[in-house]
């Protein structure tokens, strides 16, 4: 049962939520709506004419092979970077749930690279694998590969997959970490009494009872690898080469601001939000019934 | 089945923390011990190296004539069932008991039969699919009764499985467990806190305090022999009354602090003559003698009616000694009363009053092992 308040006074409850109305009116309802509208126009360049032209602008970019391939790689982008990220943050958080001497030290180390902007850890990335100045990209010299992310499209896509999965690591392994300590330890006895080696006892016990952990992270890194890695794109191959790490939220850009076709654009972004909602949808309804034992 | 051994064992944690301070004990085949004691007193400490969950800093542990102190928890050919019983929440009842099987790559049939088996001795038959949280306390108790069950051990240890239940529960799964042990047989080694379930289950009981086994024996000689002040106090409700007494010059008789003289019933302590001691006397022990005979006056402040008992508590003497004593329910008593209380010979503890260890020929010698 929840507790209802009920309010004496007629104003004061529309008083207490207005800042918020007024917050998600001017930074959220308001440019979406600008976005569905802006989505059936067409403009030209210079912004002298406007013509209403319904769904054309949607038409368009079903028809359009670069809008398909922005498409599929960021499908491949996203679903890569989560999986690193995700893979890397639990390998990282098991060992550091074992370790008990300066375990402190160790978490917040690994906590550090959420606190770096996406573009400078792009930037950062960039550097290390720069073709003439790289370190990375000399190492990987000395063993034979030739690393050019300004040439090969797979370099290119590598280097932002593993900038973007850096950055992300710190976030999941705080929740896997978390998750982790939440698992009573007498389980993990009762397994090795039971006889399970300390592999099946993780692929067995430890992993299934993460699972509402790994679902949520799940959704988080596919939003943060659709919406939050412009930065790092742009930092380090913007979109390039030719197109091949041109992600959906890079040509939303790239289409608005320096091709100028607005109404492109939007519809992009409209599409976009579509994804995100249904996302949103996926994780409330599967995150908030909440896996439960 | 199999007997254990303990040699010597000690444990140190990091920090040079002495959890357990060298404990020898020999259980049989089929035996079933309890070790009891506060918390904090090393008692799960001890099971969980038995189990191969804490590593032993020193001795050894046989489990069957083996030296186990190396030998992986899994290897040990125990079972165990957890406080929190420790069941697997995402699976099934049935795959919670078939799980150290199919690890032990048990044929498909052999495991189902031995869940089946297991699950008509346990009442859990319409349960099989059942998830751990869908069951109630009592029944995840049985579930991980029968995941210990299943396994067939050599040795089973319980880490206060009960305390989780409510009291009624409690009490049933108490007589399960006996009878489970009587059906099946095997060495049990239980823990608790609860003197009650470790004098109504074990066949010897250790109690443990602070590291140390300050007794290992049957319920009833620990009872009525206990070895220390310790133990006399720990076991026994409501606890024994402590008075702090000397013995008579000729070690024949006790001098009570406010006057008065209790004989002794078999033998003298010459040796120990005019020793200070502690004088230990059951509540149960203490009897209302008639106006004028008894050896002290206990001068009445509280009554706990329990119905078919009553405790008196009250003190006496110039220290105000406290003394609590059980009387029948229908004894007509209130507080304010001066009741005279009288002692039978045979029912004195004395001990040690420096070091609290029992000074013999006190209580009989001739006790029911």
């Amino acid at each position: 049962m929840k507790k209802r308040i009920v309010f004496n006074h007629r104003v004061l409850p529309y008083a207490l939520l207005a800042p918020q109305i007024l917050i998600t009116i001017v930074f959220f309802i308001w440019p979406a709506s600008q976005a569905l509208y802006q989505a059936l126009l067409i403009q030209d360049a210079f912004g002298l004419s406007t013509q209403f032209v319904w769904f054309e602008n949607f038409s368009e970019l079903i028809d359009d092979e670069f809008y398909l391939n922005s498409f599929q790689v960021t499908v491949v982008f996203s679903a890569a970077t989560a999986f690193l990220a995700m893979s890397a943050a639990l390998l990282l958080a098991v060992m550091a749930d074992r370790i008990i001497k300066g375990a402190t030290g160790y978490k917040t180390l690994l906590i550090w690279p959420y606190a770096v902007a996406p573009a400078v850890a792009g930037v950062l990335w960039w550097f290390l694998f720069n073709p003439s100045i790289g370190v990375a990209a000399y190492i990987l010299r000395v063993f034979g590969y030739d690393w050019n992310h300004t040439l090969d499209g797979g370099d290119a896509m590598i280097l932002i997959i593993v900038a973007a999965a850096w950055k992300q690591i710190s976030y999941n392994f705080l929740f896997f970490l978390a998750g982790l300590q939440a698992i009573p330890k007498s389980l993990i006895e009762a397994a090795a009494i039971d006889g399970a080696s300390p592999r099946k006892r993780f692929w067995t016990i430890v992993f299934p009872l993460l699972s509402p952990t790994t679902f949520f992270l799940l959704v988080v890194n596919v939003v943060y690898a659709f919406f939050d890695t412009f930065g790092i794109v742009h930092a380090t191959t913007s979109g390039g080469p030719a197109k091949a790490t041109e992600i959906m939220v890079y040509k939303v850009f790239n289409d608005g601001f320096v091709a100028l076709d607005l109404g492109g654009s939007a519809a992009q972004s409209v599409i976009l939000m579509l994804i995100v909602i249904t996302l949103t949808v996926v994780q409330f309804r599967y995150i908030e019934r909440r896996v439960e034992y | 089945m199999a007997d254990v051994q303990l040699r010597g064992v000690k444990k140190d944690y990091p920090g040079g923390f002495r959890a357990i301070h060298g404990i020898d004990m020999h259980i049989g085949d089929g035996e079933f011990i309890v070790i009891v004691g506060p918390s904090g007193c090393g008692k799960s400490t001890l099971m969980r190296m038995v189990a191969g969950l804490e590593r032993v800093t020193e001795g050894d542990i046989l489990i069957g004539e083996r030296v186990v102190n190396e030998v992986e928890p899994a290897d040990r050919n125990i079972a165990m069932v957890f406080q929190n019983y420790a069941l697997y929440p995402h699976m099934t009842v049935f795959d919670n008991m078939a799980y150290g099987l199919r690890n032990r790559r048990t044929p498909k049939a052999e495991i189902e039969k031995r869940v089946a088996a297991a699950a008509e001795i346990l009442e859990l038959q319409g349960l099989l699919d059942r998830r751990p949280r869908q069951l109630s306390g009592g029944q995840r108790q049985r579930v991980a009764m029968g995941r210990a069950i299943v396994r067939e051990p050599s040795v089973f240890l319980f880490d206060e499985p009960l305390s989780n239940l409510d009291a009624k529960l409690r009490v049933q799964m108490r007589l399960e467990i006996r009878k489970l042990h009587q059906a099946l047989g095997v060495t049990s080694i239980y823990v608790t806190h609860d003197q009650v379930e470790a004098m109504t289950l074990a066949d010897r009981l250790v109690v443990m305090n602070a590291g140390i086994a300050e007794q290992i024996g049957t319920p009833m000689q620990v009872y009525r022999q206990p070895a220390t002040t310790y133990v006399a106090g720990f076991i026994g409700s409501p606890a024994m009354n402590f008075i702090a007494a000397r013995l008579g010059p000729d070690g024949a008789d006790i001098e009570l602090p406010a006057g008065g003289r209790l004989p002794m019933s078999n033998g003298a302590l010459a040796s120990q003559a005019g020793r200070e001691v502690t004088l230990g006397i059951r509540p149960e022990h203490l009897t209302v003698s008639g106006a004028g005979d008894g050896v002290v006056s206990l001068n009445v402040e509280l009554i706990e009616q329990l119905g078919a008992d009553l405790l008196v508590h009250g003190h006496f003497g110039g220290d105000r000694t406290d003394i609590t004593l059980r009387l029948a329910g229908a004894t007509p008593v209130s507080a304010g009363d001066v009741l005279p209380l009288g002692v039978a010979p045979e029912s004195l503890h004395l001990f040690d009053r420096e070091n609290g260890r029992r000074l013999e020929t006190a209580a009989p010698s001739d006790v029911p092992m």
